[in-house]
């Protein structure tokens, strides 16, 4: 475009929103909070063959003062719960959730008294990544999606305004079962389970369509 | 609490930890210092909370604080029929899923009465996947035994290691953790073709590795001065707190079940029971290292077993309609699922088939009422199993007597009188898994 | 039931007859094919009352080296004053596996007698689990000590039960300190209180918890699940064949 050509060679032209975005990605301190089995797979990921250095997130800090990224791997008892949010509370914004693993995001195969039905109940989650456990190729997936998250995140005003959009677009939306349109998922109706994998393209209106008998 | 105490007597009646801990700071000497290992902190052991009583570095009270991680597996598997129950018992000590799984079934074999008839191959296939499992779960003990200690290098071998064991796993159960393979009545499928190979090959890549890691650690300085004497704990401490596995086996005593009451065919495999009488850290190390050969042993034997052709009735469930998992299973377009000949054969040739199939996974089989217990030894101990049945088709009580649990409660004896540093130690030594504990 | 039916036993007294009075007086253990009363089952075996037979007890020879084991606890107990039959009041031997049912009076001194005697030797107890009867009215809380003998490698089990009016049992912690955190834990899950025992607190659940979760009375605690448009029920609250 205009005054990038007239530029001498060796200067980059940036925002900086791209530019904290691009450094607040790359450098990404774990807070692991490896808990049960998913605490495993975490820790193959950092290990040689499914490496988590090549993103500069090897350093996983201990201390949450210092950490960006908290990824809960595994079970929350009802125990653990108070901690969980004590260790959130202490880091320091930025900072973003993965809840690795079935159980911690909605509880998993333990729908029970003991367990937290959803690290959601407590804190703030930005990845969701199912799984039990998840390998480390999908953990390493779901940090990769963090990133580009991390790398698109606003700044100032401009963050206070997409705060609000997600926020709006989130109280918007419907539970699955009266047909939020998510996944092309409707209103429930018992031809559409057996209707093979949902198109993810299709608005509620198109499959509300195709079904013969659409309940309200 | 007896009567007679020396020094102020605390009422702690829970959520009161600040009072407590102000109280005693300032009733006590000024040196004292009660700290927190809460349940978050880098110890890779999972969620264990320390409470420490310090003076200068040397730690005069420990006493852990357990139940972070309590998933209420034993209450679940009450409303699962018997066979769903072996993919939550396998969640529990999630570093050995396969030696849940094996106390588990062989508890529900033993009330069903079945012991007899599980076939041949099954039992093989056990055998091969507890020691593979034994394998993996040293190689992350002394991995993060390493990384407590501030050695990273030994956690990344440990890893590269065990990633070798979960290829493995990959390939024959399908998942690299937490398998639900060994089912009640037998295995889930047999062996995959090549996988015979690929476990050779594991054989002829493994000694020299072990023997990388051993090159590191066994004559380090450093890491002789970290673990030598260090963590003691004796026989009769041993005994006292039921303790066993290799903390038992590094005070002397040969103390392993698959050699003093055998199952899954042990008796009939040749290995040795690796002892130590050091009764330290460094001498569990080392039966560590020398269990993991020792595995490796019996791999070998278990894959020259099941080299021999596989007629078409050597079958890995047994034979009893109404027990075994229908669970023919393949590997198909959209991943692994019922194999198309087991659909044709329940769906155009065999109505009973069919109806087995269905009572199977709808209802599950029934077990006669009793109750049994059945120890299997894990990489950390007696791991039993209490099974009690009412004569339906979920378990009506199962308890896990689990050894991490049992071998916790000594961190008191080994730790107390020692500095900061050995506790960590200590505690990587015991080697607890804290599903596991908490269950 | 009209007499015309009944067949013609000569003034003898009916077996049949008999063993079915047996049967009726045992204890109902629960009703109902299907677990759940929830379920709208219109099957008629909503019914069907399953009851409990009576509690086994083997007779001798118990077989292997039960025998053996009995008769030096019973040698003990007498030395100390005790009588077997008292101690112990019911020996069952099934799949392979030998009980000792012993009234919470003397668990300590037949544990004692079992740990110290040198025929005996059980030095290793592996723990206490708790298991709930709920329909068993007198004898609802039992608690299950395995022990096992390294010096002549073999097994024994223990089992004490308390009524849920009474649930005490004395602890063991005197004479087997590993019992220590399985009787809390059994505290925590089940109720019962061991008496003696140094510290008798929660160990898995919270401080504060209320209630004894794995007793059958405590509910599981599930939530329905939302997926792709329909609910499930948590598992007790779905149709269970047991």
């Amino acid at each position: 475009m205009g005054i990038e050509e007239k530029l001498p060679s060796g200067i980059l032209l940036t925002s900086v929103e791209k530019l904290a975005g691009y450094a607040r990605k790359v450098s990404v301190w774990p807070a692991t909070f490896g808990l049960a089995c998913c605490a495993m797979e975490l820790i193959s990921t950092g290990g040689p063959r499914h490496d988590l250095a090549r993103f500069g997130m090897e350093r996983a800090s201990n201390t949450p003062r210092q950490a960006d990224l908290m990824i809960v791997a595994g079970r929350v008892s009802q125990k653990m719960g108070p901690v969980l949010r004590q260790i959130y509370d202490q880091m320091a914004d930025p900072k973003w959730v993965i809840s690795m693993g079935v159980c911690a995001s909605s509880g998993g195969m333990f729908n029970n008294y003991a367990i937290v039905q959803g690290v959601d109940h407590i804190v703030p989650v930005d990845i969701y990544l199912p799984g039990c456990p998840p390998r480390p190729e999908m953990l390493l997936d779901a940090i990769v999606k963090l990133h580009d998250k991390i790398q698109n995140m606003k700044l100032g005003a401009n963050r206070v305004a997409e705060i609000e959009e997600l926020e709006q677009a989130r109280l918007r939306r419907l539970p699955l079962a009266q047909g939020s349109g998510y996944l092309g998922i409707g209103a429930p109706g018992p031809t559409l389970l057996g209707a093979g994998p949902a198109r993810p393209d299709a608005t509620h209106a198109e499959l509300g369509q195709s079904e013969p008998g659409e309940q309200s | 609490m007896t009567a007679e105490t020396e020094g102020r007597v605390y009422n702690v009646g829970g959520e009161d930890w600040d009072e407590v801990v102000a109280a005693a700071n300032e009733a006590g000497s000024e040196e004292r210092l009660i700290v927190n290992m809460g349940p978050q902190h880098p110890s890779t052991h999972g969620v264990l909370r320390l409470i420490l009583t310090l003076d200068g570095e040397t730690v005069t009270e420990l006493r852990p604080v357990i139940g972070y991680l309590h998933t209420g597996i034993e209450k679940n598997m009450e409303f699962r029929t018997w066979t769903q129950g072996v993919t939550f018992c396998t969640r529990m000590d999630y570093l050995s899923p396969l030696f849940n799984e094996a106390a588990y079934c062989l508890a529900v074999e033993r009330l069903l009465g079945i012991e007899k008839e599980i076939p041949a191959r099954a039992t093989v296939l056990r055998v091969l996947m507890m020691e593979l499992n034994r394998i993996s779960s040293h190689m992350m003990a002394i991995g993060t035994f390493g990384l407590e200690l501030g050695a990273t290098t030994v956690l990344l071998y440990g890893l590269r290691e065990r990633e070798k064991v979960l290829d493995l796993f990959e390939l024959i159960t399908g998942l690299r953790m937490n398998h639900a393979y060994i089912r009640p009545g037998g295995v889930s499928q047999d062996l995959p073709h090549g996988a015979l190979d690929r476990i050779r090959e594991f054989l002829r890549v493994m000694p020299p590795l072990i023997g990388e890691l051993r090159a590191l650690l066994d004559a380090n300085p450093i890491y002789l001065a970290r673990t030598k004497n260090v963590a003691y704990l004796d026989l009769a401490g041993c005994m006292a707190l039921g303790v066993t596995g290799p903390v038992l086996r590094a005070t002397g005593l040969p103390w392993d079940l698959r050699k003093s009451q055998p199952y899954c065919g042990y008796e009939t495999y040749e290995f040795d029971v690796p002892t130590q009488t050091t009764c330290d850290a460094y001498g569990r190390y080392l039966i560590r290292m020398d269990e993991m050969e020792e595995s490796l042993k019996i791999i070998s034997q278990c894959v020259d077993r099941l080299a021999a052709k596989r007629p078409k009735d050597d079958p890995v469930m047994i034979d009893d309609p109404k027990i075994g998992w229908p669970a023919q299973l393949a590997v198909g377009p959209d991943g692994l699922g019922n194999s198309p000949d087991h659909i044709a054969h329940i769906m155009g040739q065999s109505m009973e088939a069919l109806i087995h199939h269905f009572k199977l996974v709808t209802e599950g089989f029934r077990v006669p009422p009793g109750q049994v217990y059945v120890p299997v030894e894990s990489p950390r101990g007696e791991l039993g199993c209490h099974a009690v049945s009412d004569g339906g088709t979920r378990p009506y009580r199962v308890h896990f007597r689990d050894p991490s649990f049992t071998n916790l409660q000594s961190l008191a004896a080994m730790a107390e009188g020692g500095m900061i540093a050995d506790v960590i130690a200590a505690v990587a030594t015991i080697d607890p898994v804290m599903g596991g504990v908490d269950r | 039931m009209t007499s015309e039916n009944v067949p013609d036993t000569g003034g003898q007294p009916d077996p049949a007859a008999e063993a079915g009075a047996d049967r009726l007086a045992q204890q109902v253990e629960r009703t109902g094919m299907f677990g759940t009363g929830t379920t709208g089952d219109t099957s008629g075996y909503g019914g069907l009352q399953v009851r409990r037979p009576d509690p086994l007890s083997t007779a001798r020879p118990y077989g292997s080296y039960f025998d053996e084991i009995a008769d030096r606890l019973a040698e003990g107990l007498e030395r100390d004053g005790a009588a077997f039959p008292e101690a112990v009041s019911r020996v069952v031997v099934e799949r392979g596996e030998l009980t000792l049912h012993v009234p919470r009076e003397h668990l300590v001194a037949v544990a004692r007698l079992l740990r110290d005697d040198p025929a005996l030797k059980f030095e290793m107890c592996l723990g206490v689990s708790g298991v709930h009867y709920l329909w068993d009215a007198g004898r609802e809380l039992h608690a299950v000590y395995p022990l096992l003998s390294i010096t002549h490698n073999r097994r024994v089990r223990l089992e004490v039960t308390a009524p849920d009016a009474d649930p005490r049992i004395p602890s063991l912690v005197t004479v087997y300190p590993t019992c220590d955190w399985h009787e809390r834990e059994t505290w925590d899950f089940f109720g019962l209180i061991f008496e003696g025992h140094p510290a008798l607190t929660r160990i898995e659940m919270p401080d504060d918890w209320k209630g004894h979760p794995q007793r059958k009375d405590y509910p599981l605690g599930g939530i329905p699940v939302e997926y792709r448009g329909a609910t499930v029920p948590p598992p007790e609250d779905r149709r269970a064949y047991s």
